[in-house]
């Protein structure tokens, strides 16, 4: 099922017995779904239009008078445009709003360089009171939505709208600042978040193959980044590579190498777009275009092997 | 309203800026021309208007003020002391090291300030949150936001003004305080808002324009604002940045932030009589 609709069936479910939870678009309620939702609670679930600045701060009122608002855009705009209100409005009064960024990085394929989010994460991460989670799969984002609507703060929500690939099986405990070890090994950590997960998944199997033994972490949540997870996956592996749908400055390579330079250093290596802009084209032709496949992934974590020695 | 409210009202503001002009002083700088300007709004509001409790300022149900212009947050911090949600002292902590009272209103450390502003522009966006979340509640309560005609500049207040009347925010009261002046100078001279009441009739506001110095003006304006039904409404209120203090008021637009010294805050109270 696709990822926006998994998060409107999830977030009316809460709105039924949540009185408190709102759904605010900005000109999106088709593309994240929300419709139906309207329709069903005119009340708290309205377009608020082509402004996406003043969403966040209408979302951030909303919350100081005791509302949980889901504001949604795509995360393009949630970083860039809505930077300044999600700092004054929302994070510094430590207000209560969950922000829905979809389509991040090249998973806005088509829609080219205005429209792919490669910086949200490094524009987001350095404001206080603020928790970064990106979603991986239908299973994981179930479990999340929950957690995110319980816990009393603002949480940026990075999201594809299509579907993910299947990663996480039915017994799958989802805890928002606890990441996932999804394989074991002891030769390299792979750290991948988002759509990043199913390639380095792939990429485990072309290492298992090589006799390389590659441990994979998905670090869902950025910020606060889980340090007891990543750290006991480093210090049994020695080396790591990060993977993610983002420039590699500022966002998951950023947040991973802040642990480790301090707690913990060991050779690191980047997966990710380098300080570039996106380009139009399908998501497989991105992914080459960026050096963001399996075979990518593998080539680093034989790279980070070798500089152990 | 009564003659006596009347006065008791303006010896309520002279008291009001006294304290403001002893609290900047006690720091040595701060925003005082704009502190000063809204100094008779904010006693109408909280004498006459708004339904809060300074033993209890988190009060559900409660009517809430979003000053938008949160750079002048020592003119609002003397009128909740004068109304009992601190002891006067506090207002002399004002900026310094682990104050209750800093530069920029912060709903976190104040007891009666009901958001946290700073950036100009972003104020009457909560505000319009909080009108539409009393709609959605149902709590019949009033929101008051309070913006400088300078922020007026910003284009998220005409964001905020476009969803106000969109959603029919009649329990959202504007309040500009149009003093003309703005931190580099002269408003006309910057950029110009003219045609101010046009401008917001255009966005769906029921707009009164009148002296923002006339406490009777003010508490008229705000029950006609109360008694307009479907629409939001903006009061714009002709101000004198710096008003009531001769010194303050000829340096005008100079006054925006200022120094003030021991001489000075002397000479003003003098001033002030």
């Amino acid at each position: 099922m696709e990822m926006r609709k998994i998060f409107s069936q999830e977030v009316e479910k809460l709105m039924q017995t949540n009185d408190k939870i709102c759904v605010i678009s900005a000109d999106m309620a088709g593309a994240h779904d929300n419709f139906w939702i309207q329709d069903k609670y005119p009340d708290r679930a309205f377009n608020i239009g082509v402004c996406e600045g003043n969403m966040a701060s209408v979302a951030g009122g909303m919350s100081a008078y005791g509302m949980v608002p889901f504001i949604y855009t795509f995360s393009s705009f949630s970083g860039r445009r809505m930077l300044d209100q999600i700092a004054i409005s929302i994070c510094h009064p430590k207000l209560n709003v969950k922000i829905v960024g979809s389509d991040p990085g090249i998973s806005a394929t088509i829609l080219g360089a205005t429209h792919s989010a490669l910086d949200d994460i490094g524009a987001l991460r350095s404001i206080a009171n603020l928790v970064i989670f990106e979603a991986v799969d239908e299973r994981q984002l179930r479990q999340a939505i929950p957690q995110i609507a319980a816990y009393d703060g603002a949480v940026y929500v990075r999201v594809i709208r299509k579907e993910a690939e299947d990663i996480f099986d039915d017994d799958y405990k989802f805890d928002l600042f606890k990441a996932d070890v999804i394989r074991e090994g002891t030769d390299v950590t792979l750290m991948a978040t988002g759509i990043m997960v199913a390639e380095a998944l792939r990429a485990v199997e072309i290492l298992k193959e090589e006799g390389i033994s590659a441990e994979l972490v998905n670090v869902h949540t950025i910020k606060p980044i889980d340090e007891e997870t990543v750290l006991a996956s480093l210090k049994k592996t020695g080396c790591g590579v990060t993977c993610e749908n983002h420039n590699i400055l500022g966002g998951l390579h950023s947040a991973v190498s802040d642990v480790v330079t301090e707690k913990y250093p060991v050779p690191l290596k980047a997966i990710g777009v380098h300080d570039r802009f996106s380009e139009v084209g399908p998501l497989d032709y991105l992914k080459k275009l960026f050096k963001l496949t399996a075979e990518d992934i593998a080539e680093a974590a034989r790279e980070a092997v070798k500089s152990k020695s | 309203m009564k003659r006596e409210e009347v006065l008791e009202l303006q010896e309520f503001c002279k008291e009001t800026r006294r304290l403001t002009v002893k609290q900047i002083a006690s720091l040595g700088l701060g925003h005082i021309g704009g502190a000063l300007s809204m100094v008779e709004l904010l006693a109408v509001l909280y004498n006459k208007c708004m339904n809060v409790d300074p033993k209890n300022p988190y009060m559900e149900g409660r009517d809430r003020l979003v000053l938008s212009k949160g750079h002048c947050g020592p003119g609002l911090y003397t009128v909740l002391a004068q109304k009992g949600f601190y002891p006067i002292e506090e207002l002399y902590t004002l900026n310094k090291p682990g104050t209750i009272l800093p530069s920029h209103v912060d709903m976190l450390k104040t007891p009666g300030i009901d958001m946290s502003t700073g950036s100009l522009g972003q104020g009457l966006s909560c505000a319009a949150g909080m009108a539409k979340a009393s709609k959605i509640v149902g709590d019949n309560a009033y929101i008051y936001a309070i913006v400088g005609d300078g922020e007026c500049q910003e284009g998220q207040i005409w964001e905020a003004a476009m969803t106000a009347s969109q959603f029919c925010l009649d329990n959202l009261i504007t309040f500009v305080d149009v003093n003309k002046a703005q931190c580099d100078g002269w408003v006309d001279e910057i950029v110009s808002m003219n045609h101010m009441k046009d401008r917001w009739e255009s966005f769906g506001f029921f707009a009164q324009e009148i002296d923002g110095h006339d406490v009777e003006q003010i508490y008229e304006a705000i029950e006609r604002a109360k008694e307009t039904k479907g629409v939001p409404s903006v009061i714009l209120l002709n101000t004198v940045k710096g008003k009531g203090i001769p010194m303050f008021e000829s340096m005008a637009p100079k006054n925006h932030h200022i120094p003030i010294t021991k001489e000075m805050e002397a000479q003003a109270l003098a001033e002030l009589g």
